[in-house]
């Protein structure tokens, strides 16, 4: 066992921040003025990403052990522990949470004025759940937390959202959990197999015979397929980004969709080396596949939200492709790059949902000029643009940048068909800026510049745009020891440097 | 001394006369006291075994019917009372908002 | 370390004014931007002189990106190379910032556009002065973005923001090959670095590399890669297309940007990783037919324009085809000497026709590009016709004016280069004949014969205001003299001062030339500058029927000039247009809409289907549960009973 005990903190700090927000929730059952339930709320989600600093300053960044652990019997009779830690991969993920929950709360200020409570609650009750998705180190923790996750959001969507809410509530609802559930009878065969344990580090150390390895990837890859959203499991995501509220908006596309990856990242590849190697080709299909596909679809898109969403099926094929390349530049870069776009289309739709409050409209033909109109908004609206389009400078480039070296190191043929991508991602988010903020003004139309909260909403999301992007080593160097020993593992179990070494002889375009 | 079987004949009777009320009676009071006459038959024949086996289990699940059937009342009064408002009728063939 | 100010002092002045501007600064912008890029100005004089003392600084500021063996610092490096593109950019922009005092001066985003062209600057600078390609790669982009905000400046103006669009997505698509390139490079020498790259490139040499089934040389398919993004940049064929279009952006933006620096990104990258060119006869001959075939494709077009800046851009395109011919022969330096010389002169004519269509706007003048409407300025605008005079004598290669050098090499050059040089040669001088040609009738058409206006607007036109003619004579004055740093050895010994000063980064072109040639070269090329300027002299001066005659006479030729080979209208039609509708109809209506939801949605409603059957067993009468209820109690207690 590799699970030294590596507590830094002598409180537990991981569960006070993963709980903070369900005690909050409680709380907020008992308070009825709506301004002070949104003030409790913001204050506890700010007071969530206060408690977690002290991790930035005593995270250990030169090993890939699991730090910050805790663990304590809950069901011994069956073998199931609360048992919770971070990584260089997870703890990331853990502040893009905290932040972007931070973010979702103040967006919803104005927005929601209906049942302000309930709302706030469930947001809040997500936040948890996702924390706890990325800290947990057991299985059943893990399945807990990871289907909590849906019914906060299935609410946010059904009852906040706009006019087809019910149908893509629904509709999320029911694809995510068809996944979940081929997971769930993934998780109960990996506990027979493995001496009856669900501790997650025990399970990822053992080898699965080459069969049993590829049915229990494809259950887990079901799961982590529709929720990243893999092309073609992606139909749920357009329809519940546009009908969910702003802060579900930024939520779901923050965070929600990193799950998908983070899950390749933490079981399938450690668990399932050898049926990882045998997919490989199919994957960096898909992947690639979900990068054309996902940007040449933005070009017929008419509404904003849908736009977006459709673009986010673009960018995450880049970060599977990445993670799946296995080398240091492209599993990295797929990091960087969830957070990326974690960042950018947190940003871009609360942005959005800042305009449509204004304009209750979301079709882009009812836009234009706007750049006359509020030239502030239409500022920071292009720094968000570039940053999707992944100019240099901004963090999308780093990430896009790494994630096509490590494909181009993988095999040739993908780097060069994800920079593809990289063009049409220019086009129609270029477009869409044009049909948004340049042409067709429209004289007496006065709608009011973006104000002091929005842009305190938006300015953390504008620092970190730059700063990854001039200086990524602040984040790289969290996950570079996990990262290595990620990939030497799988090399170690699969006899290759390269991830597609099992096709020499195909000439499927040189390696 | 009367025998056990006149009381198992005693609650039987009594049972058949609750499934039949409860079948039959389209008042919604109705069908709760037929429901009510079920349970106590029941009792009746629990309260019989437990003095024919010398044994108190069977007083004490007599106790717990009749709290389960108390509670069980209340809450189902308690719905009709609140469906009385927004519907004004309590015959069970017109309360059907679950028809498929 | 403090030449790292020369281009954080712009980028001070880009947030100082994008910050501030719009609230506090508003029309003292340029108090802003000028001053920051004079001291750009300064620092860079200094630094040239600090290269020419002998130094090369080529320093890492901090680490930029590590990921594995991958590490990128941010660093500059200051060779002669640098140097002299550190005075082209500086000393250019400083003089066509003050001329946008003048010229922008009222204009509603004054402070955005010193924003912008500030930032610009910042990102031409740090492309120059990369010390490494992923670097060379941020300030590639970056002045892209600068350029897709400034020629869609006026963005209300539909044309002007569809044309900032298409610059910016025509340079992805030579960016893709470009960024390729630097991802190949990383792979085959495991750094990023010029130092290190350009000294294992001879380690490299001979390696091939499996490509989509064939075997190519590394550094061949390194270099074609790179070159993409030249040409993406430079607007070579067959990604000109954008140039012309961004003449929809301020005069300045054109003069700066779209002629005297930007573009000319492109010719110093291939100089720049000359020592990677030098290995790929077949990388070299490809950037020399580009550069060749591209001079004349251009010069055709601009025979027929009407509008002036067009006319101006094309030339443009024509010249970079000049200095990719330089390249591709091998002749570095007289690539350099040309994108120098090219500058001061083409900066001049854009400068100087924004002087016109100043002039003409103030006076009210609504078509005031179309140089059919212009004419007889000469007496109005006297000082801009001098200057444009002489930017003509310059670009058009008479002798001692600055053109005439650095063409003459060029051609000298490409005459040297065996069998393909002599037809590219050829390609060069007929293309110099026409530049001769149109650019005279540039001049005749705007500031000869009578004015083609309403005389209401004759009236009201002025030359310009000093903030505007101190500038141009400025420019003048390079245009003319910036030549004589590079006399062919042939008339003075130690002339080629700029081809000296640049060996130590670009080496001496192979090959040497008899007297004999080199004086034939010399003796063709006046003669061809001479002859269009006759045959422009005719035509619209003399007998002014003649354009008329011949367009009637050659009318479809006409038109595919006029029309620019129809090339837009090609893309438009098998690129943008076929893809727009397959990304509706195929990939959005049909996969999308019909495979995929059909699917999803499919299977519930076939549950559905299903379940309506069982529906009606739902009575919704609870009594009717109950007697199922009771009937199955029964059967259980029956079988319980009787079973046994």
């Amino acid at each position: 066992m590799e699970s030294t005990a590596l507590n830094q903190i002598d409180y537990p700090i991981l569960s006070i921040i993963v709980f903070m927000p369900l005690a909050g929730a409680l709380l907020l059952l008992f308070i009825r003025n709506a301004s002070a339930v949104r003030w409790t709320s913001l204050f506890i989600t700010c007071a969530g990403l206060a408690a977690a600093l002290p991790i930035i300053a005593s995270f250990d960044k030169t090993t890939h052990l699991m730090q910050f652990q805790e663990a304590y019997e809950w069901i011994p009779s069956w073998g199931i522990n609360y048992f919770i830690g971070i990584d260089g991969i997870s703890v990331l993920f853990i502040f893009l949470t905290l932040l972007l929950s931070i973010l979702s709360v103040l967006v919803s200020w104005k927005s929601v004025e209906t049942k302000v409570k309930e709302f706030h609650i469930a947001l809040l009750v997500m936040e948890t759940a996702i924390l706890g998705v990325f800290v947990s180190l057991d299985f059943f923790l893990f399945y807990i937390f990871w289907e909590a996750m849906l019914v906060p959001m299935f609410i946010l969507i059904g009852v906040w959202g706009g006019k087809d809410r019910i149908y893509a509530a629904v509709k999320f609802f029911l694809y995510t959990f068809a996944g979940s559930v081929l997971m769930l009878v993934g998780i109960i065969v990996l506990y027979y197999n493995g001496s009856a344990t669900l501790d997650i580090l025990a399970l990822s150390s053992m080898r699965y015979p080459f069969t049993l390895q590829c049915w229990l990837f494809l259950a887990f890859f079901a799961a982590f397929a529709v929720k990243v959203p893999m092309f073609p499991f992606h139909t749920w995501l357009p329809d519940a980004h546009t009908e969910a509220p702003t802060a579900g908006s930024v939520i779901l596309a923050g965070v929600l969709i990193k799950m998908g990856a983070y899950g390749f990242l933490r079981f399938s590849i450690p668990m399932f080396p050898d049926a990882v190697k045998f997919f490989a080709l199919p994957i960096f299909i898909l992947s690639v596949v979900a990068i054309i596909y996902g940007a040449l679809v933005c070009f017929a898109q008419k509404d904003l939200k849908r736009l977006i969403a459709y673009s986010s099926v673009s960018h995450m094929g880049f970060v599977t492709l990445g993670i799946f390349a296995l080398n240091t530049q492209g599993v990295e870069g797929g990091i960087l790059q969830m957070l990326n776009h974690g960042i950018i289309t947190g940003a871009l739709f609360l942005m959005i949902g800042m305009i449509y409050e204004r304009t209750h409209t979301r079709a882009i033909s009812d836009y234009g000029g706007f750049a006359r109109i509020v030239p502030w908004y239409a500022g920071i609206f292009i720094i968000f643009v570039f940053a999707s389009i992944g100019l240099p400078g901004t963090n999308g480039f780093i990430g896009e940048f790494l994630i096509i070296l490590g494909a181009f190191g993988a095999h040739k043929l993908f780097g060069v068909l994800a920079a593809t991508g990289i063009i049409l991602g220019a086009g129609y988010m270029l477009w869409l800026y044009q049909r948004v903020f340049f042409e067709g003004y429209k004289e007496g139309l006065s709608v009011h510049d973006i104000n002091f909260r929005e842009v305190v909403t938006l300015l953390p999301l504008i620092i970190l745009v730059f700063l990854i992007g001039f200086y990524p080593d602040a984040l790289l160097d969290f996950m570079h020891p996990s990262v290595e020993h990620l990939i030497e593992e799988f090399r170690a179990d699969t006899n290759g440097k390269n991830i597609f070494s099992q096709y020499i002889g195909l000439h499927l375009g040189g390696r | 001394m009367v025998p056990l079987s006149w009381y198992i004949m005693l609650s039987a009777v009594v049972f058949s006369i609750g499934v039949l009320g409860f079948l039959m009676r389209r008042n919604l009071i109705m069908v709760f006291l037929s429901i009510e006459l079920m349970l106590n038959s029941i009792n009746i024949s629990l309260a019989a075994f437990s003095h024919y086996l010398q044994s108190i289990t069977g007083q004490i699940m007599v106790f717990l019917v009749i709290t389960v059937a108390a509670a069980e009342a209340a809450i189902g009064l308690a719905i009709l009372m609140a469906f009385y408002k927004n519907n004004p009728t309590i015959k069970a063939d017109e309360i059907n908002l679950l028809k498929g | 370390m403090k030449y790292a100010l020369i281009p954080l002092l712009p980028l001070i002045a880009f947030m100082i004014n994008i910050l501030f501007g719009r609230r506090y600064i508003k029309d003292k912008a340029h108090w802003v931007s000028v001053p920051a890029v004079i001291g750009s100005f300064i620092l860079a004089v200094s630094a040239f002189m600090d290269v020419k003392a002998g130094n090369v600084i080529n320093i890492d500021i901090y680490n930029w990106i590590a990921s594995g063996s991958f590490k990128v610092a941010i660093g500059f490096l200051i060779d002669p190379l640098t140097a002299v593109m550190l005075i082209v950019v500086t000393s250019i922009s400083s003089l066509i910032f003050i001329y946008s005092i003048g010229y922008m001066h009222g204009d509603g985003g004054y402070y955005r556009f010193y924003a912008y062209l500030s930032l610009f600057v910042f990102s031409m600078l740090i492309l120059v002065m990369a010390n490494n390609f992923l670097l060379l790669y941020f300030g590639w982009e970056a002045v892209g973005l600068c350029s897709y905000f400034l020629i869609g400046f006026w963005f209300h103006k539909k044309s002007a923001a569809d044309a900032g669009k298409k610059a910016f997505i025509v340079n992805r698509f030579g960016d893709f090959g470009f960024g390729l390139g630097v991802i190949l490079i990383f792979l085959t020498f495991g750094s990023l670095e010029y130092t290190h790259v350009f000294g294992h490139a001879s380690v490299i040499a001979g390696k091939t590399i499996n490509f989509f089934g064939y075997d190519v040389g590394t550094i061949t398919l390194i270099c074609l890669l790179l070159f993409c993004g030249a040409v993406g940049k430079s607007a070579q064929l067959p990604l000109h297309v954008w140039l012309p279009d961004a003449m929809e952006g301020p005069t300045p933006v054109s003069a700066l940007i779209h002629a005297a620096t930007m573009v000319t990104a492109g010719v110093f990258m291939v100089a720049r990783c000359n020592p990677l060119f030098d290995l790929s006869p077949v990388a070299m001959n490809t950037v020399a037919v580009v550069g060749g075939v591209t001079a004349i494709f251009a010069a055709t077009i601009a025979l027929v324009q009407n509008d002036i800046k067009r006319v101006i851009a094309y030339s443009t395109i024509s010249q970079l085809g000049y200095m990719f011919l330089a390249l591709g022969v091998g002749a570095y330096s007289a690539g350099i000497f040309h994108l120098y010389t090219h500058a001061y002169f083409k900066a001049l004519l854009f400068l100087a026709s924004g002087s016109v269509i100043h002039a003409l706007h103030h006076a009210g003048h609504h078509d005031e590009q179309n140089m059919q409407k212009m004419g007889g300025l000469k007496k109005h605008m006297p000082t801009t016709y001098i200057v444009f005079i002489l930017a003509t004598l310059s670009i058009t290669g008479i002798p001692l004016f600055s053109g005439f050098f650095s063409k003459d090499e060029i051609l000298y050059r490409a005459f040297l280069g065996g069998g393909l040089g002599k037809f590219l040669w050829f390609l060069a001088a007929l293309a110099a004949l026409m530049t001769a040609f149109y650019s005279w009738r540039l001049i005749y058409l705007t500031f000869h014969g009578k004015f083609r206006g309403s005389d209401e607007h004759e009236h009201h036109i002025h030359e310009s205001p000093k903030v505007i003619t101190i500038p141009l004579w400025l420019l003048a004055f390079g245009a003319v003299f910036a030549g004589y740093v590079g006399i062919p050895p042939i008339f003075y010994e130690h002339g080629d001062r700029i081809g000296e000063f640049l060996a130590p980064v670009l080496g001496h072109p192979l090959g040497h030339g008899t007297h004999a040639e080199e004086i034939f070269v010399i003796a063709v090329s006046i003669l061809v500058a001479l002859a269009g300027w006759f045959i422009a002299y005719t035509m619209y001066l003399k007998k002014t029927e003649l354009p008329q005659k011949l367009e009637a006479r050659f009318q479809p030729l006409h038109k595919l000039l006029f029309n620019k080979y129809y090339i837009d209208e090609l893309y438009s039609k098998t690129l943008v247009q076929p893809m727009l509708r397959a990304s509706d109809k195929i990939f959005l209506g049909f996969f999308d809409g019909r495979i995929i939801e059909g699917v999803v949605n499919g299977v519930p409603s076939f549950i559905a289907s299903f379940s309506r059957g069982l529906r009606r067993i739902q009575t919704g009468v609870f009594s009717s549960y109950a007697l199922v209820m009771a009937i199955g109690a029964l059967c259980i207690i029956a079988a319980m009973v009787f079973w046994k």
